[in-house]
């Protein structure tokens, strides 16, 4: 293992023959490098091209190819009668659940970030842990008990409470590291000046833990976006189904994908979150960790 | 009438650490008064109990004649000034210094105008809409002055003031902050690390230790007449020189030479004791030749610092019980500077030296515990 530290004997200068070969060598590498990022950008690339494309094709196959342009797809898309009402469902329901763990992330992110409780962290982990499984498919059949004993069967307030529950833990984690590194003197400053604590939430700490919020805020919405499985199982209406169970029933009545109808949904389906992401972005920074830009 | 009156005066942390030790303390009306310490010695402990950001364990605070003791700080009619300014970095200047007013439920536009007329005091007229983050570091604690100025308080505390400025600034502000005191005449605590800032701008200072004060007393007071070694080893920008001395025959053996006991001291000697003869470099006289009633030594040291020397001299050890390389420090005006290596001789000025027994001032009288003066001016209100 001695040899492990010491430098290695420096190679012998080459003589004049050698050069040119490790000139070669280190171009074939170059080239090699370019080919392999060129084969996984086509990877990434090709999915959406087909997105981008198959909607305006008059008959989309699974290959991505120039289109014979045309809107037929999105009247076709129209004249189902589930399709526009489920994105606004998806609205719904992403608001509502960004929402709910917004506020109540930041209360219990703050509240951990400033009071000392035993066993802080082990807690937080263990959550962290937990809320993996509780919108798993491991909890579904508890979680459908409980939500048919609480009359939340087919109700979009059930999903989202469900939802809310299993995004909490991971979004109080993000938020208390923003929240830690809030210097504690900004509150007491506001503290001497009388300030009430909801005063000090609104007027220092909010603000100041805004590039979180946002990214909090949008990665509930992303995860509730696409989340199929919860609302599946909880929502018995069709009008109530969201975008993501929506896609799920767009098949011809031979139980074959119906692509013309697919891929116009999958591009309606995915613009309202990647336009959010630039607002968003734009607007706040994203940022998963704390600290503040003085 | 804002004075500050602590009266068995203890926190003790959950950790178990007694940060103030049942600590009394007077701070008169409209004083600019120093709490001065080495760090974990209790001073920033004791501004945020007086602030109420701390809550203490036991005893109590008045600020102005009322109990505080259990009051929240928003409730207490203080202002305080962090270290770090905690000016806050999303709001302007305005909206900071407006933010006690928006507190105090004052309408947006009053509070605006009341942020400008504070702003205009402190010359931060021209910065009212930048943000705190486009501030220089003197410009930031003005606008934390104003920010505790616009709410009218009673009394302002202050966290390290000027320790987060460049040298060069921190001289501009201190004189710019006794300015200040002085116009606002409020009653101002302050807490330093630095001896020289608290004897530069205080009218009174409490040198703290391990949670208790240890002398409290006007910057001359504590310069000349440090009450213990603990004191006399903190203040100064050099220590005080303490050596080791026992009585013979009415005299002080001291370092081989007999030196005459210090005036205040002579009826509370007894022969034979062993003591510990205090005396400041700045109060000692160099002299290249040997003089009556002086303490030779070698020179081995001399620092250069501008105007003065600060000379270092090796005593022998003589009769007297002074452990062999005991030295002294002695400030040497420029141009007569020694070199090191040569003989030297120093005379101690009269009626500077102090003795300590025990590490505690022999002395006659008992340690002023609030001055004369400010106490006069309290009992005619």
């Amino acid at each position: 293992m001695s040899t492990a530290t010491r430098t290695p004997p420096a190679p012998a200068t080459d003589p004049a023959g050698e050069g040119p070969t490790i000139a070669v060598r280190h171009l074939l590498a170059q080239i090699g490098r370019y080919v392999f990022l060129c084969a996984v950008l086509g990877f990434f690339a090709l999915p959406l091209l087909w997105l981008t494309t198959a909607p305006f094709d008059d008959t989309p196959t699974v290959t991505a190819s120039l289109p014979q342009f045309t809107l037929d797809n999105f009247r076709a898309l129209l004249d189902n009668p589930y399709a526009l009402s489920s994105l606004r469902n998806s609205v719904y329901l992403a608001a509502g659940t960004a929402a709910l763990v917004v506020t109540f992330a930041a209360l219990a992110a703050y509240a951990l970030s400033r009071v000392r409780v035993p066993g802080r962290d082990a807690l937080l982990y263990g959550l962290l842990l937990l809320s993996s499984i509780v919108t798993g498919t491991a909890t579904m059949v508890p979680l459908f008990e409980l939500a048919f004993r609480l009359n939340l069967i087919d109700s979009r307030l059930g999903v989202i409470l469900i939802l809310s529950g299993g995004l909490l833990p991971a979004a109080i984690f993000i938020l208390k590291d923003f929240m830690d590194s809030t210097p504690t003197s900004y509150e007491e400053s506001a503290r001497v000046f009388g300030a009430s604590p909801l005063q000090i939430m609104r007027h220092i700490v909010v603000p100041l833990v805004r590039p979180g919020l946002a990214t909090v805020g949008v990665w509930a919405v992303a995860n509730v976006w696409g989340n199929f499985l919860v609302p599946f199982l909880l929502l018995r209406s069709p009008d109530k189904a969201p975008a993501a169970v929506i896609m799920y029933t767009l098949y011809t009545e031979g139980g074959q994908a119906d692509l013309r109808l697919l891929s116009t949904f999958s591009l309606l389906y995915s613009l309202p979150v990647a336009l959010m992401f630039v607002f968003v972005s734009s607007r706040y920074g994203f940022r998963f960790h704390g600290g503040i830009k003085r | 009438m804002s004075a500050i009156t602590m009266r068995e005066l203890t926190k003790v942390y959950p950790n178990g650490v007694r940060a103030l030790d049942a600590l009394d303390l007077e701070i008169a009306d409209g004083e600019f008064f120093a709490l001065l310490g080495p760090s974990g010695c209790g001073k920033t402990t004791l501004l945020r109990t007086i602030a109420g950001l701390e809550v203490a364990s036991g005893g109590n605070v008045h600020i102005g004649g009322r109990n505080v003791t259990n009051l929240p700080p928003g409730k207490r009619d203080v202002a305080m000034v962090f270290q770090d300014y905690a000016l806050f970095p999303h709001m302007t200047v305005q909206d900071n210094i407006a933010y006690p007013l928006r507190i105090k439920k004052m309408d947006r536009r009053s509070r605006g105008e009341k942020a400008a007329e504070t702003a205009d005091e402190l010359g931060l007229t021209a910065l009212l809409q930048r943000r705190p983050g486009q501030l220089s570091g003197g410009q930031q604690q003005r606008v934390a002055l104003a920010r505790a100025m616009a709410c009218h308080p009673q009394v302002f505390l202050l966290d390290e003031p000027l320790s987060n400025l460049d040298a060069r600034l921190r001289l501009e502000a201190r004189t710019f902050l006794k300015r200040l005191q002085r116009e606002l005449g409020v009653t101002t605590v302050f807490v330093t690390h630095d001896q020289a800032e608290a004897l530069a701008l205080a009218d009174r200072i409490a040198v703290m230790e391990g949670g208790r004060i240890r002398q409290v007393g006007t910057p001359t007071e504590v310069f000349r007449r440090p009450a213990n070694t603990f004191v006399a080893g903190f203040i100064g920008s050099t220590p005080m020189n303490l050596v080791d001395a026992e009585v013979h025959d009415g005299e002080l053996a001291v370092a081989g030479t007999r030196l005459p006991v210090p005036d205040e001291a002579r009826d509370r000697v007894s022969a034979g004791e062993k003591l510990v003869y205090g005396v400041r470099p700045e109060y000692l006289d160099y002299s290249p030749e040997p003089a009556p009633g002086a303490l030779s030594g070698q020179v081995v040291v001399v620092e250069n610092l501008g105007s003065f020397s600060l000379v270092s001299l090796d005593m022998p050890s003589g009769d007297a019980p002074a452990t062999p390389g005991t030295s002294l420090q002695v400030v040497v005006p420029e141009g007569r500077e020694p070199e090191p290596g040569d003989t030297g001789w120093v005379v101690p000025r009269p009626g500077r030296s102090l003795l300590y027994r025990d590490g505690e001032l022999v002395s006659t009288a008992a340690p002023p515990a609030v001055p004369a003066a400010r106490t006069g001016a309290d009992a005619e209100r």
